[in-house]
């Protein structure tokens, strides 16, 4: 009678729940990465940890500041190789990629599971019907002692999309309208069951980019169906058991909200707020600096397809620079064997190890005083990007392309359609 | 728990993590002391110079959002803030305060104003502005929360209990 969060969650504390319940439960999978991880390991000790109650199902991602740039970051990192290798667990380290890539990619993000990281874009798993979501360190740290973490039950927004994507408009246009539509406290507390034929007919990897920015509305998990695609993604990679979970016919939804996407153009978060979205008309040739391709939300190697299509022949746009991160080791491998990065960095791109840098502001590609930015990311508030007085734009890989070689803000359906 | 004296700081709507400690400083060390200086400074340079012990930060809606960052909470409390009120807070935010052991309000803050003299009781769930003698009522926090806020946040209860002892 539950809805998927409802039902994944009774699944796990072995009674059926409803929202608002509060529940101590076990978790599957737990992350932290180098901005969260040092916390953590500070909250283990000060509870008096010993050892990580589930080695084998902890990760540790050095992501957000990768190459260390300075000798601070460093011993953070050095702390934490460490304490990951004296508990066995599980280490990604520099240039191995971002976290909400590497995750799904390695196998541990799996249907009908509960995954908390220590990284509020921990809701991307939600796309392989994984109830995850994002936490602090105190509560890694407790959940990394007992195995367990305490949850309120959360009421459930359902978004339905019908409907075909028109060409030149992409998932991430379905995300940042949701953002825009929702606004950034829409859903806060609550789960999003995020549904329809548009979303059945988009690519796993594409999905991602959509359960990614649910936090963006406020939402604890952005949860979708484990159909025969999310079945097929995992099957090969899967690090322990799974079963998908669906919502019942009869669950209660707080609101149900549908939309159309079969006329939906590409859409533009301007800053310096992620809720601030306007369809790409409204700020055609917006003059830009700097045009940054990578990120949990589209790093991933259809994202570089696309980007490389769109970019064909030619240059990147004079006086302007293009920084492209592969979101793993294995999105550059695969974008080295089908030569997007040698065309990539042929038109004038920077390419850099697979990290966060730029999002987050921490290495890369700080703007400097009074530039533009157009980002691939999930977020554009100020100083977002490391510089308070930049402005930072959110588009889809095919717009932030196509803006790339034009030099301002430019519509990807020119070339696409 | 004691009643809370001080100042209040207003804020707007929409707070983010970001602003209140930017990203770039989370790498600097873990010496939160050192972190408060920069406590809201993209959006309000030398916050930190203003606050006196026990004052407040009051804002609107959605106080918090954005990134999962404990540094966020554990440098408002660093810096000598004593409680956040707020028309109400982002989810990790809220749930990150109550497990550093911040208190953190839900309540009108539509008629609370920079510099006002607040008291608030968070036992009996009020907020009483002594410059404008009016008393504001607040949400209750849930029972769990309440719990490990008064065992001074989750690391003293797990200490406290060997792990969870919520239900």
């Amino acid at each position: 009678m539950g809805t998927m969060a409802e039902n994944i969650i009774s699944n796990h504390v072995g009674k059926e729940v409803r929202a608002n319940d509060i529940v101590v439960c076990p978790v599957d999978f737990m992350m932290s990465q180098d901005g969260t991880t040092p916390l953590t390991i500070r909250a283990f000790k000060e509870m008096n940890g010993k050892k990580v109650a589930r080695p084998d199902r902890y990760a540790v991602v050095i992501d957000h500041n990768a190459p260390s740039p300075m000798e601070s970051v460093s011993n953070l990192h050095k702390e934490m190789r460490t304490f990951s290798q004296e508990q066995g667990s599980i280490l990604f380290d520099v240039g191995e990629g971002v976290c909400h890539v590497l995750v799904p990619e390695q196998g541990y993000a799996l249907p009908g599971s509960i995954i908390i990281g220590a990284d509020s874009h921990t809701t991307t798993y939600g796309a392989l019907n994984a109830f995850a979501t994002g936490v602090g360190s105190t509560d890694m740290a407790a959940a990394l002692i007992s195995g367990r973490t305490w949850f309120k039950v959360p009421q459930t927004i359902k978004l339905e999309y019908s409907g075909k994507l028109p060409k030149g408009s992409y998932s991430k246009d379905i995300a940042l309208r949701m953002c825009g539509r929702l606004t950034a406290n829409g859903a806060t507390y609550k789960a999003l069951e995020i549904e329809g034929d548009a979303i059945s007919s988009l690519s796993v990897e594409a999905r991602m980019t959509i359960s990614n920015m649910a936090v963006e509305t406020g939402a604890k998990v952005g949860l979708m169906t484990a159909d025969k695609k999310v079945i097929d993604y995992v099957s090969g990679r899967a690090k322990y058991g799974f079963k998908g979970v669906g919502a019942d016919a009869e669950a209660k939804y707080e609101q149900v909200l549908k939309e159309d996407v079969s006329r939906l153009g590409p859409q533009i978060a301007c800053p310096p707020d992620v809720d601030n979205v306007v369809p790409i008309e409204k700020v055609l040739g917006q003059h830009l600096d700097q045009v940054f391709i990578g990120t949990c939300t589209n790093g991933r190697i259809e994202d570089l397809k696309v980007v490389a299509n769109v970019i064909g022949e030619r240059k990147v746009a004079k006086g302007l620079r293009l920084i492209v991160s592969p979101a793993s080791r294995e999105v550059m491998e695969a974008a080295m064997d089908c030569g997007i990065i040698q065309k990539l960095v042929k038109a004038g791109a920077a390419v850099t190890t697979p990290c966060c840098g730029p999002c987050v502001g921490t290495c890369n590609g700080i703007p400097s005083d009074g530039e533009v930015v157009l980002s691939t990311a999930n977020r554009n508030f100020k100083g977002r990007m490391g510089n308070t007085k930049a402005l930072v734009y959110l588009s889809s890989p095919a717009t932030a392309a196509y803006s790339a070689v034009k030099g301002c803000i430019s519509d990807p359906r020119e070339v696409l359609a | 728990m004691k009643q809370l004296n001080g100042r209040a700081h207003k804020f707007g709507d929409n707070i983010n993590t970001d602003y209140i400690i930017a990203g770039k400083y989370k790498f600097k060390s873990t010496d939160m002391n050192d972190m408060a200086k920069h406590l809201m400074e993209d959006i309000r340079p030398h916050f930190y110079d203003e606050i006196e012990d026990g004052d407040f930060i009051v804002a609107g809606h959605n106080f918090g959002m954005g990134s999962s960052r404990e540094q966020a909470p554990l440098v408002i409390k660093a810096a000598g803030v004593s409680a956040v009120i707020a028309k109400d807070f982002a989810r990790i935010f809220y749930r990150n305060c109550i497990n550093v052991g911040l208190p953190v309000i839900e309540c009108d803050t539509s008629n609370i104003d920079e510099g006002d003299e607040l008291r608030v009781d968070l036992e009996k769930g009020y907020v009483f502005n002594v410059t404008k003698d009016s008393r504001i009522k607040a949400t209750a926090l849930p029972p769990v929360m309440v719990k490990i806020l008064n065992e001074g946040g989750l690391a003293e209860h797990f200490k406290k209990h060997g792990g969870f002892n919520l239900e």
